[in-house]
């Protein structure tokens, strides 16, 4: 046998660790530049009015995002409302009750490639079954449970990976005492796996405040001069309403700047609490 | 007083065994007064058989202590006590167990009822993961719908029986998992009792614990066995020796001979025992 070089062995290992650390520059570069030039282009049209004023197309200087941003937060308050519930009891039954049989994968496998399908089919499914077939019309109730569809799929793979994180001592130590199965679940397996319970609500929140193209389907109004003030109301968006004002003359870009700040900030001020709560809970494991 | 009977291949008509030649097991001695027995007991794993038409008999009010080396079924004919095998997907059941009278794998048994009765310790400690005093008052809530005053009469009562009162009544809302190794085994026996429980089985409580734990346990076991049927499951031969009246010696999931653990221990019959307890293997 001959001996490796040392020398080669190192050189190896610094030209790995020097790509690797190039990989990670590029994904920082991007955000830093994405963020850097949202921010520049944003900073001049940042006034009070940008939150507070309704839509407008005349005036760059009195556009604003108050309907767009109560909207957001219905509709993504909604959507968590029906998907969260829907799609944790979808997950712990494939995880805990389903046979482990053909059937059941292919069950799985459906839910992986529906998280796969374009955001504008679910929008189209919107559009045929919630606002025409329900009647529901152009509502925000009709858009939460479009976005729910939309976000189902993440949820229950999220639940499931959340259950099946939680120890088989537990429900064992559960079931020994004489508790159901159910109860073994409700009471010990969902508590112990609610931090991974709150990263579907992050991951279905994130989805939900960003898509655009689903509700541009069953009309987000770009022009709505109200707040949404309950699930029959008409509604707008913040990714509907930012996309509105890009493609207004050049006085908007500094608006729709400003519209994808909201957008983050709320974002980022949903997730960190959830984040906060989740770290807080992981502290105590198993 | 001494029966020497040598357990039949099963020839009743109640269960049919699948097994041709079932390995006669030695019993030394003959229960009277059984509170648990295992009659023509057969365990599939899938299709590998775990367990091969074992014939048991476990006294009331007793320790017996079930012991052999690793993979001969011990862990598993102690699971069927409580029917917890039926949790693991493909396992397979034939034979009878019957439990005060009535077997277990019967038509009308619900499994949930069963465990309520018969209480199991895990090898490894598993409290769940919320803090001490829910981790005893979870067993109560199940079955009965208590004032919190209640709750806290059955928390206090457990954790006395189960000796860890002293060591833990000051920090009864802190974290289960905060507990050291020993205390922690000895939360999940408090456990246990706070559902009243007229059976016990442990499956090697102590092999995850430092001596002194384990001195802790076993001394709990003799005060436990006053008011329960214990039934053990040890790698520990002198464990055995120490906390059992009885003892139950299984290889290759058969049971090779039963006898009284100081009789077993010094005057074994089969030579497969002898050879195990004098080390040549396991």
């Amino acid at each position: 046998m001959i001996p490796r070089s040392r020398r080669q062995r190192r050189a190896k290992e610094l030209i790995f660790v020097g790509l690797f650390l190039v990989s990670i520059a590029v994904a920082l570069a991007t955000v830093v530049i994405l963020l850097g030039s949202v921010v520049a282009t944003a900073l001049p049209a940042l006034r009070p009015s940008v939150v507070f004023n309704f839509a407008s197309f005349s005036d760059p200087n009195r556009a604003g995002y108050a309907a767009a941003i109560v909207g957001t937060l219905w509709i993504v308050g909604l959507t968590l409302l029906f998907s969260l519930p829907l799609g944790i009891a979808a997950g712990v039954y494939l995880e805990e009750y389903a046979p482990r049989n053909r059937f059941t994968r292919l069950l799985e496998a459906s839910v992986s490639n529906l998280a796969g399908v374009p955001s504008v089919v679910f929008g189209l499914i919107g559009l045929a079954v919630f606002v025409r077939a329900f009647g529901l019309g152009f509502t925000v109730i009709a858009a939460s449970l479009t976005l729910t569809i939309l976000v189902f799929p993440y949820v229950v793979i999220t639940a499931q990976e959340a259950v099946r994180a939680v120890p088989q001592s537990i429900r064992d130590g559960a079931v020994a005492l004489g508790s159901t199965k159910w109860q073994a679940i409700r009471r010990q397996v969902l508590p112990a796996g609610t931090p991974g319970l709150l990263t579907a609500s992050i991951l279905a929140a994130s989805r939900a405040m960003g898509e655009a193209a689903p509700l541009i389907v069953i009309s987000s109004v770009p022009m709505l001069r109200f707040l949404p003030d309950g699930p029959n109301s008409p509604f707008s968006v913040l990714p509907v309403q930012i996309f509105a004002y890009v493609s207004q003359p050049a006085g908007f870009q500094g608006v729709a700047a400003a519209g994808v700040l909201i957008l983050l900030l709320l974002l980022i001020t949903f997730n960190s609490v959830a984040i906060v709560v989740r770290n807080r809970m992981q502290r105590r494991r198993w | 007083m001494r029966i020497l009977t040598r357990a039949k291949p099963a020839e009743s008509a109640v269960i049919v065994s699948t097994e041709s030649e079932a390995t006669p097991s030695y019993i030394a001695v003959d229960i009277q007064d059984a509170l648990i027995e295992a009659r023509d007991l057969s365990i599939w794993y899938g299709k590998k058989q775990a367990i091969h038409t074992v014939n048991l008999k476990i006294p009331r009010h007793q320790v017996t202590a079930i012991i052999g080396p690793s993979g001969c079924g011990k862990s598993t004919v102690l699971r069927s006590i409580n029917r917890m095998n039926d949790l693991i997907p493909y396992c397979r059941t034939q034979g009878q167990m019957i439990v005060d009278g009535e077997d277990a794998y019967g038509p009308n048994v619900d499994p949930v009822l069963l465990r309520r009765k018969i209480g199991l310790i895990f090898q490894k400690p598993n409290p769940f993961p919320k803090n001490v005093y829910e981790n005893i008052a979870f067993g109560v809530k199940l079955h009965y719908q208590a004032t919190k005053e209640e709750i806290d009469d059955v928390v206090t009562s457990a954790l006395q029986q189960a000796n860890l009162w002293d060591e833990v009544s000051a920090r009864l809302d802190e974290s289960a998992l905060s507990l050291s190794g020993g205390q922690q085994q000895r939360l999940c026996i408090a456990r246990a009792l706070a559902v009243e429980p007229d059976i016990l089985l442990m499956d090697e409580p102590c092999s995850a614990l430092d001596p002194v734990a384990t001195a802790k346990i076993e001394d709990l076991i003799f005060e436990l066995k006053k008011d329960m049927t214990i039934v053990i499951v040890t790698h520990n031969m002198q464990q055995a020796a120490r906390v059992a009246e009885f003892t139950a010696f299984m290889y290759l999931g058969r049971l090779v001979e039963f006898d009284r653990t100081r009789d077993l221990f010094e005057r074994p019959h089969e030579e497969l025992t002898e050879n195990y307890i004098t080390g040549r293997f396991g």
